[in-house]
């Protein structure tokens, strides 16, 4: 994986997010299919491409902050191990734009 | 036994909304089917929409849609770490009826456009996700299952507006899960700011509107692009690239956003703003080559789910739209035959092709490849461009053509003259 050698700035993606209206769910609408094959994942590179930070590593393990997710889809698309089952959340739940 | 219509439409964005206006109001008993509370609180875009395919459907409609402003003032601007070269053009016919395009705000604009659909005749279920198409023993297409209980509906046609997350085509075995080099993510801030003040700094007056595309350093020279536009009393200011080049760096996407928004000549327009809402969207920029079946017994496809997306001219809602409408005018046609073979709705095709939808996607086939295999375009010319003209301009003392023949021998040491032979027939024949 290249290394950026620019200067980029630190983000509060929460902050940003805090401007976002969402009507999360009680359950997570996103799973690791298996824990193991994050743990073998070297790069990880959805803590980098995911516009809300949803994914992070802690403990040895991904952890899902599904209430934030954007509902891009990126990550579905982009994990190198086909390793996210990803679906909508249920009807009506999840991101609720203002603008858009 | 669920309830039959003649045709289901997934999705209330561009795509789905036209093509439940059009079947309703030729009399069709439609329903569109869409996860949201209300259309549009899941759709975002840019926010550039075309008015020439939209006023195909419903005349007039910018009288009365919720739109922000019609642009006349177009820019594309190159950007090195601390400097821009800029394009631009402005043009007084666009500044007249009917107007060439308008920036929208997706959730307002989609609710409209939609309740204008219900007018017609169309049925709207919100709130409700479809899984997957229903298919009958041969394998005809005879409707959708969704996440309520009991949630199946069935029809004569299905027509699959579901967007760029093309779930349910995936789950209904008609195209795999897309490549990370056929999509884009975009994230976006509306961010709000005086009407008054977004004037003087875009320079138009009224209900005129300006839009800028960035290039080069936005996107620290990845395959994908910044943007700002001017809404009313908001600016729209986003950026993305291709996921299969965020997935090489260790860069989050609103990380390049805030730097972005810090940059010396983007700075100055966002300045004093306030953020209003932060979102994120993938683009399916895989063009011609990545796109899906269009139609099979019983189903047509239509806008991102189908692919439909010219990245290079921006251009994606105008070809959701029409594809929408010639997706109704087609099943309309089967309907009178009573017939939804597969044979019969590949007319839906032959218009597309007929149309500027699939000329323009089969035009620009190679482009995104092209953009990919070959990052100097984003990575490098922005660069020396800025260089160059920073050199040529800068007045101290050295002769013109000793400033002629450093630039010339910068821009050689970065590509040399073969390379830069190359990029230009690269670029020509990508660009069709």
């Amino acid at each position: 994986m290249k290394s950026v050698t620019v200067e980029l700035p630190n983000v509060d993606v929460q902050r940003k997010l805090f401007t976002t209206r969402f009507k999360a769910d009680k359950t997570s609408h996103l799973s690791i299919r298996d824990v193991d094959v994050c743990r073998e994942c070297k790069d990880k590179p959805c803590l980098w491409f995911c516009p809300a930070e949803v994914y992070k590593w802690e403990d040895e393990r991904i952890t899902i902050a599904f209430e934030g997710c954007l509902e891009c889809g990126t990550c579905r698309i982009g994990c190198p191990f086909d390793n996210i089952d990803w679906r909508y959340p249920r009807g009506g739940f999840g991101v609720q734009y203002k603008f858009g | 036994m669920p309830e039959k219509f003649d045709a289901i439409v997934v999705g209330a964005g561009p795509a789905g909304i036209t093509a439940a206006y059009c079947l309703a109001r030729d009399g069709l008993k439609v329903v569109m089917i869409e996860r949201g509370e209300q259309p549009g609180t899941k759709n975002t875009m840019g926010g550039v929409l075309y008015r020439q395919m939209l006023d195909e459907v419903i005349p007039g409609f910018w009288k009365e849609a919720p739109l922000e402003r019609h642009v006349i003032d177009q820019q594309w601007w190159l950007l090195s770490e601390d400097s821009a070269v800029k394009f631009g053009h402005r043009n007084s016919e666009h500044d007249k009826e009917p107007y060439n395009a308008f920036t929208v705000l997706r959730a307002k604009f989609d609710r409209w456009y939609a309740q204008q659909a219900v007018k017609q005749g169309a049925l709207l279920i919100t709130e409700t996700v479809v899984t997957r198409l229903l298919r009958d023993s041969a394998g005809r297409v005879i409707g959708v299952e969704t996440d309520r209980p009991d949630g199946e509906l069935l029809a004569d046609v299905v027509i699959v507006c579901e967007g760029a997350n093309t779930l349910v085509l995936e789950a209904s075995g008609i195209k795999p899960k897309p490549r990370a080099d056929a999509m884009a993510v975009a994230v976006k801030e509306v961010i709000s700011l005086p009407r008054e003040v977004i004037e003087n700094r875009f320079q138009i007056q009224g209900d005129q509107g300006a839009v800028i595309e960035l290039f080069g350093d936005p996107t620290l020279g990845m395959v994908g692009n910044a943007f700002i536009y001017t809404n009313k009393d908001s600016l729209s200011v986003g950026l993305g690239a291709m996921i299969s080049e965020f997935q090489r760096r260790r860069v989050h996407p609103h990380q390049l956003l805030e730097r972005f928004k810090q940059h010396p000549v983007v700075a100055p327009l966002v300045a004093g703003g306030e953020i209003k809402e932060y979102m994120a969207h993938m683009i399916p920029e895989g063009g011609y080559e990545a796109m899906p079946p269009l139609y099979g017994d019983g189903f047509l496809v239509c806008g991102d789910a189908a692919g439909m997306v010219i990245a290079v001219h921006r251009e994606g809602s105008n070809l959701a739209i029409t594809s929408g409408r010639l997706a109704a005018e087609t099943v309309v046609e089967a309907a009178e035959a009573g017939d939804f073979s597969a044979r019969k709705l590949s007319a839906y095709r032959e218009k597309l092709e007929q149309s500027f939808v699939l000329k323009d996607l089969r035009q620009y086939r190679h482009l995104t490849p092209m953009m990919e295999r070959s990052p100097q375009f984003l990575g490098v010319y922005p660069g020396l461009l800025n260089r160059a003209l920073q050199e040529f301009l800068t007045v101290d003392g050295v002769p013109k053509r000793q400033k002629e023949k450093q630039i010339l021998r910068r821009i050689l040491k970065e590509r040399p003259v073969t390379a830069l032979l190359g990029d230009a027939y690269r670029m020509w024949r990508a660009l069709g």
